[in-house]
């Protein structure tokens, strides 16, 4: 008995669209094993953890406040990643560009103007896009990873983030607690109503759309995916493998420094040493959940946003650990990972050792050897 | 004990849990994989050790239950991106996810609990030198085992079959698969291998390090372990080197800060982050070194056509 793979001639354009949904629904049935196993009614944690946070006015708020940095992260990881390009620092982004626009009203309190806010955001994009520059430069200049540069520099931005709060940011008539003072109102981002909902959630919306469109129909957008699905091809189509890497990491960066700077001049309001539950690595499985489309983002993040509620509300009326959150997002990513096989591949078991069955079909198949047949042409060719 | 022997004792065990985990990776890679999720592997190891260990008081069952663990999930990997040929980056990145939220759920109930150490071992005679003695005769089977286990590797690669076939698959999957050689097999016992050694190096932080569960405690080894496998260039020798390069300066920070330096502590902590970036960087603007030992085929999903 193996599971085989055949490769498709196409992508199944109905998996395409049915595989994150079957991921997430995978999960979910995944989260009823584990609490019933925790002797959990499971129909009723997963009423509480997936079903609750859309039931209250409050709760849909904050799912949104919740999704904003994840769908604006997200959105430009998934460019990054159709380019074959992991940028995994999001996270020191995010708080680089936190750090950037959190200077203005914390060096400047009284700056009450018109301009103010603009500027905030502004900064926030520049120290979020300087931030993933480096892994850029490092790569196209002298070749280094730039997997393990970017999330290198995730924890030097912790550190710095911590410094500065604790040391030259610190709040003076803060009693010593390692915070930054409270953003004056006029350098808070304007909210809908009286809710907590917050002028970034329109970001979000307007970045999908229009990170859409540039994927889909500009010239950039054809280059970013040529050099993920077909990097030589794209090379001598002409395509400059640095210019996509700085495109690419400028626009994922800036994008994380803008979520960085409408968190703190958001929800948060000041600077403290966390000030994000790790939106930038979240952001990863956002990214695949919207099958790396930034339209996709929007339905990744409001996923993963649930996902963040639910844990808490879970916490509160199960009494289990807000932790089971992290487990979930892991869970989901490689359900994904694992239904995206579906996409470009039929899978199906097959019985008996010898795989002659592969002349069926056009399409070659991709495969798994079992270890008896491979066993013995191994010792064949010794 | 004097000053400079606990200096070079603090570097041995600042060092041996990147050793373990690098020469597992570096295995890996030269199969041809990359496995991004050391980190997860290692702190799923750490917990589980600490957990063990804690639970029957024995660190040799804390040792066991955390190599198990870290093959378990090198197994996960695996079947992801050998069996299901899911992308290695996505996966390992999944895994490491996985990994930090599974162990805190997991290490909660062990949070501020009495951890068990693991024992050094007293070799007679050789012991009792001096400065020798306690530094390099007197450390716990771990610090042993990961000498070892580096020799053994470099070994294999230089002397054995085992050592070709592995290098083969690794710099060029189709021709390995064309001579008959089971290319996803060949992968899983590598991942395997792989996650054994990360699990090893959880195991030393939890049940060595610092005898106790604290949320994170891999601090980001596992990534700075990815990081040492390419700039020793995939050799298991300058692994050993690198290792405690690195080692060393984890170190630094700590002895910076007791004897008073008057930088902040929060830069002295990111130095081993930034050390790393410019060991990476040193080691891959020397292109004849990378390009030759770079096997060929890392990171890249192995399409059979029979």
């Amino acid at each position: 008995m193996r599971l085989v793979l055949e490769k498709r001639p196409e992508r199944n354009r109905w998996m395409q669209v049915a595989s994150p949904l079957l991921a997430v629904t995978l999960t979910v049935l995944f989260g009823c094993i584990l609490f019933a196993v925790r002797g959990i009614d499971p129909l009723h944690a997963i009423y509480v953890y997936f079903i609750g946070p859309l039931t209250t006015l409050w709760s849909i708020e904050e799912l949104i406040v919740k999704a904003t940095p994840l769908v604006l992260i997200g959105a430009g990881l998934a460019i990054c990643f159709r380019a074959d390009l992991w940028n995994i620092g999001a996270e020191g982004q995010l708080i680089a560009g936190a750090l950037a626009g959190g200077s203005i009203p914390i060096l400047a309190p009284h700056w009450d103007s018109s301009l103010a806010i603009p500027a905030m955001l502004l900064l926030g994009m520049l120290g979020g896009m300087a931030w993933a520059a480096v892994p850029a430069l490092l790569r196209n200049r002298f070749g280094a990873n730039e997997i393990l540069t970017s999330l290198m520099l995730v924890y030097v931005a912790q550190y710095l983030l911590d410094w500065l709060v604790r040391g030259p940011w610190r709040d003076p008539q803060g009693f010593n607690f390692p915070k930054s003072i409270s953003f004056n109102d006029w350098h808070l981002l304007a909210t809908f109503g009286d809710g907590r909902v917050h002028l970034g959630a329109v970001f979000a919306l307007v970045v999908a759309a229009v990170l859409a469109v540039f994927m889909a129909r500009t010239l950039k957008g054809f280059e970013i995916r040529a050099r993920g699905e077909a990097p030589r091809a794209s090379t001598f189509g002409g395509f400059s493998v640095p210019g996509t890497t700085w495109l690419c990491f400028g626009i994922s960066g800036a994008l994380a420094g803008l979520a960085g700077i409408c968190e703190v001049a958001g929800p948060v309001g000041q600077l403290q040493p966390t000030i994000s539950p790790g939106y930038g690595f979240t952001a990863i499985i956002v990214a695949f959940l919207g099958r790396l489309n930034p339209l996709g983002a929007l339905f990744g993040g409001l996923v993963l946003a649930v996902c963040y509620l639910g844990g808490e509300a879970a916490q509160v009326e199960l009494s289990i650990s807000e932790k089971t959150a992290q487990v979930f997002q892991g869970v989901l990513l490689f359900l994904i990972l694992a239904c995206d096989t579906l996409v470009r591949c039929r899978v199906r078991l097959e019985r008996g050792t010898q795989g002659s069955s592969s002349g069926q079909g056009a399409a070659p198949p991709l495969g798994i050897e079992d270890a008896g047949s491979r066993a013995a042409s191994e010792g064949a060719a010794r | 004990m004097n000053g400079l022997e606990a200096v070079l004792l603090t570097i041995i065990t600042a060092s041996t849990p990147l050793l373990l985990a690098a020469v597992g990776e570096l295995v890996t890679e030269r199969s041809g994989v990359l496995n991004l999720g050391v980190e997860g592997m290692m702190i799923m190891g750490a917990v589980t050790g600490f957990a063990a260990a804690h639970t029957t008081g024995s660190a040799a069952v804390g040792v066991a239950a955390a190599i198990a663990t870290g093959v378990a999930m090198a197994l996960l990997f695996a079947f992801l991106t050998q069996t299901l040929a899911a992308n290695q980056m996505a996966t390992g990145l999944a895994l490491t996810l996985f990994g930090i939220g599974l162990s805190g759920l997991i290490g909660q109930s062990f949070t501020g609990l009495p951890g068990v150490k693991l024992g050094a071992v007293y070799l007679p005679w050789l012991s009792d030198l001096p400065l020798v003695g306690p530094v390099l005769f007197a450390q716990d089977v771990l610090v042993y085992a990961s000498v070892a286990i580096t020799a053994a590797v470099a070994w294999m690669f230089k002397r054995t079959r085992s050592g070709l076939v592995i290098r083969a698959v690794g710099s060029n999957h189709h021709s390995a698969h064309a001579l008959g050689y089971d290319v996803a097999g060949v992968r899983y016992r590598c991942i395997a291998f792989g996650g054994a050694c990360a699990g090893l190096a959880g195991a030393y932080l939890s049940l060595v390090y610092t005898p106790q569960w604290i949320e994170n405690m891999a601090a980001g080894r596992g990534w700075i372990a990815l990081a040492l496998v390419v700039f020793a260039t995939w050799s298991p020798n300058r692994v050993a080197v690198g290792a405690y390069l690195f080692g060393t300066v984890w170190i630094m920070g700590l002895y910076a800060q007791a004897i008073g330096v008057a930088i902040a502590p929060q830069f002295l902590a990111s130095l081993p982050y930034l050390v790393t970036i410019a060991a990476l960087l040193a080691i891959s603007g020397n292109r004849t070194l990378t390009k030759v030992n770079t096997p060929a085929c890392i990171g890249q999903t192995f399409v059979p056509d029979r």
